[in-house]
């Protein structure tokens, strides 16, 4: 008893460590957010004076003319295009390599691992050239398409693992219950892999709503700029100072999202979904 | 309801393992069969090709009158329950029952009332709504049923459905499938390793090794005229007892004593040669509690029994003979089956006899015990093939 009591304590400081080093910083960039230029660099944990201006500097000049809101509304646009085209791709993709035999599965997960591991920085350049001749320069597609080629592998990885743990009997039973082998995969393996599809639904979408490099790069104005990149060209009240104020309150309203989506789909990130099917 | 006929059936997987060879077995219109063997003899594999589950190398696979080799599991009509049930975790029992009713797109009154139904049959109802991870592994096992005879298939595969079930439930719902599969009155296939399932269940039994059937026929008939020393080995617990003997004339030599054997136990072209002797536990008996005139019609012997594992309704004496080394593949893969290959001890020229449970011997002594001659079986040490003429 004084064995376990002592061993919670421990785990209860461990713990209480982690979630601060992960959590100040949050904690102090909402704190940068809501004061004043002036008391930006006072170094106080707790603002002395309380504001909303920079939140409302965000905002002014609404959906044409602000810095923010038509980046925002392109930043959820893109990543939940890109999330919705990667998971549908991504769920065949992975069914095929889980459960078939073809010839070449194994150099199509080593292609996959190998587009993860690509240092995306070489591929800005020449993406730069393709899409301002081909016209895809300052577009949603034109984001779309290289979160997708980075995106897929990550999501086909975490599919074909949870697929892996299936039992393949549930799918067999579905056949020979009257299923084609696309009712069974949409009736059976589909609602079981729900955890999974979920993972790798949440891991896409925050690497497409975190992108700077493309998004830097690949646009030119506000018509498909994500936010990361927004910040990047956010101005101060006057020339001399800096929008750091402007750039905690969107950095904050930026994470809004991610918890928001973490929240609802959590819920569902639960092991155990499979529990029953099989014995043993 | 339909017959199954496999006819010249084989397996051949991918990396050249020849599962199934040119397996022949007519499976008849309401007939329970069962395929029996040790883990890796290809019954499971014969099962799936049934099922449409692994396409068949070569041969013909035919479901009433149509061969069914190319066509799909979902258009066979059949229903199959799996080793680990394979109940749909996301669904409730009767959502899992009602599957393959939904996808034949059968009307919803239609669908209630069979759910209903085999939910009856099979004492499910208070568990409709709930899912599989809250039952039990008998309730689950049941729901795998309920999920096979909603739909009133052409034949029921079972692969092993009782092997996940502990010991008394597995009696208990060997009785339950016997009763519903005599009552629906459809074709099964059951493939199981437990030789007292098979004995137990079926009309008729297969038996399997290495691939190859080795006999088909019904529990009585395998028993009593196993055709070689793999099948005689197999069925029957515990197990049949071989031993070195040699023929000549009517008089066989064992390692016991001497038998004379009248004409219709003898062996045939076994004159003068060497061959295997099997004895069932149940020829024996403690010779002392025989009649003068029973002890005439067979032989006795004295030995030193080793151990006595009494069961209450019958006794299990174990004792040693010179066996000198009995050469056989069939004998080796029994053993390995059996486990008994790992026991130093076992094996070798150790023999059971079952005896009655009047009997006062005990371990350590030196009894007395007595062996009915006709009911000797004697096979032959090349090929292991039964030398008893089959009537």
């Amino acid at each position: 008893m004084r064995r376990g009591s002592r061993e919670y304590a421990s785990w209860s400081i461990g713990i209480a460590l982690v979630l601060a080093f992960a959590l100040v910083p949050v904690l102090w960039i909402l704190s940068l957010s809501l004061k004043t230029p002036e008391s930006v660099t006072d170094g106080s944990f707790i603002p002395h004076h309380w504001t909303f201006d920079n939140y409302n500097a965000l905002f002014q000049g609404g959906f044409s003319n602000g810095p923010f809101l038509h980046p925002l509304v392109n930043s959820i646009a893109i990543a939940l295009i890109a999330t919705a085209i990667a998971i549908t791709f991504a769920a065949f993709a992975a069914y095929a390599i889980a459960r078939l035999d073809f010839p070449g599965k194994t150099a199509i997960l080593a292609g996959a691992l190998a587009i993860a591991m690509f240092p995306a920085i070489s591929t800005v350049g020449p993406l730069f050239d393709m899409w301002r001749s081909i016209g895809l320069y300052n577009t949603y597609l034109g984001l779309i398409i290289p979160y997708l080629t980075f995106s897929l592998p990550l999501a086909i990885y975490v599919l074909v693992a949870f697929y892996r743990e299936i039992p393949w009997d549930l799918e067999q039973a579905a056949q020979v219950d009257g299923a084609t082998p696309l009712q069974a995969f949409r009736k059976v393996i589909l609602p079981l892999a729900a955890p999974g599809t979920f993972t790798a639904a949440i891991l896409v979408f925050i690497f497409c709503w975190n992108d700077f490099l493309f998004a830097i790069t690949l646009t030119s104005s506000n018509a498909s700029r994500t936010v990361p990149a927004a910040l990047a060209f956010f101005t101060g009240p006057s020339q001399f100072t800096a929008p750091t104020g402007n750039i905690a309150a969107a950095a904050v309203i930026i994470t809004i999202p991610i918890i928001i989506f973490v929240m609802i789909f959590q819920r569902r990130i639960v092991a155990g979904l499979t529990a029953g099917a099989v014995k043993g | 309801m339909s017959e199954i006929v496999l006819d010249g059936i084989s397996k051949r997987f991918d990396d050249g393992y020849e599962a199934v060879k040119d397996m022949n077995l007519d499976v008849n219109d309401g007939e329970f069969m069962i395929l029996v063997g040790p883990s890796g003899c290809g019954k499971s594999t014969a099962l799936r090709m049934i099922a449409g589950l692994e396409d068949i190398t070569s041969g013909e696979l035919r479901i009433g009158d149509q061969v069914v080799n190319q066509i799909a599991p979902k258009d066979r009509d059949i229903a199959m329950v799996f080793q680990n049930y394979a109940l749909y975790p996301h669904m409730t029992v009767r959502e899992n029952m009602a599957f393959p009713l939904k996808l034949a797109k059968a009307p919803q009154e239609e669908v209630d009332s069979k759910v209903i139904e085999a939910a009856r049959i099979l004492d499910l109802e208070p568990h409709l709504d709930r899912r599989p991870a809250n039952l039990s592994g008998g309730q689950r096992q049941r729901v795998a049923m309920g999920r096979a005879i909603v739909r009133d298939p052409k034949a029921f595969l079972m692969d092993e459905p009782l092997s996940n079930l502990d010991a008394k439930l597995r009696v208990q719902m060997r009785t339950e499938v016997a009763r519903i599969q005599s009552r629906l009155g459809t074709t099964t296939v059951y493939v199981t390793h437990d030789q007292t399932e098979a004995m137990t269940l079926g009309d008729r039994v297969a038996v399997m090794r290495a691939g190859m059937l080795q006999q088909v026929g019904r529990p009585s008939e395998l028993y009593a005229n196993p055709a070689n020393l793999f099948v005689a080995g197999f069925i029957g617990s515990p197990a049949m007892n071989f031993m070195p003997a040699t023929v000549s004339g009517d008089v066989v030599r064992l390692p016991l004593g001497e038998v004379r054997l009248d004409l219709s136990r003898r062996p045939s072209q076994a004159d003068g040669r060497d061959v295997i002797a099997g004895i069932r536990p149940e020829a024996f008996e403690d010779a002392s509690l025989l009649a003068a005139d029973a002890r005439e019609r067979g032989m006795t012997f004295r030995t030193k029994i080793d151990l006595v594992e009494s069961l209450g309704a019958e006794q299990y004496a174990y004792f040693q003979v010179e066996a000198g080394q009995l050469e056989a593949e069939e004998l080796r893969e029994l053993a390995e089956d059996a486990g008994a290959a790992e026991v130093p001890s076992s094996g070798e020229g150790q023999v059971v006899a079952r005896i009655s449970a009047e009997s006062r011997i005990d371990r350590g002594d030196e009894a007395e015990l007595w062996v009915d001659p006709t009911r000797l079986h004697f096979f032959d040490p090349a090929n292991g093939q039964s030398l008893l003429a089959r009537d």
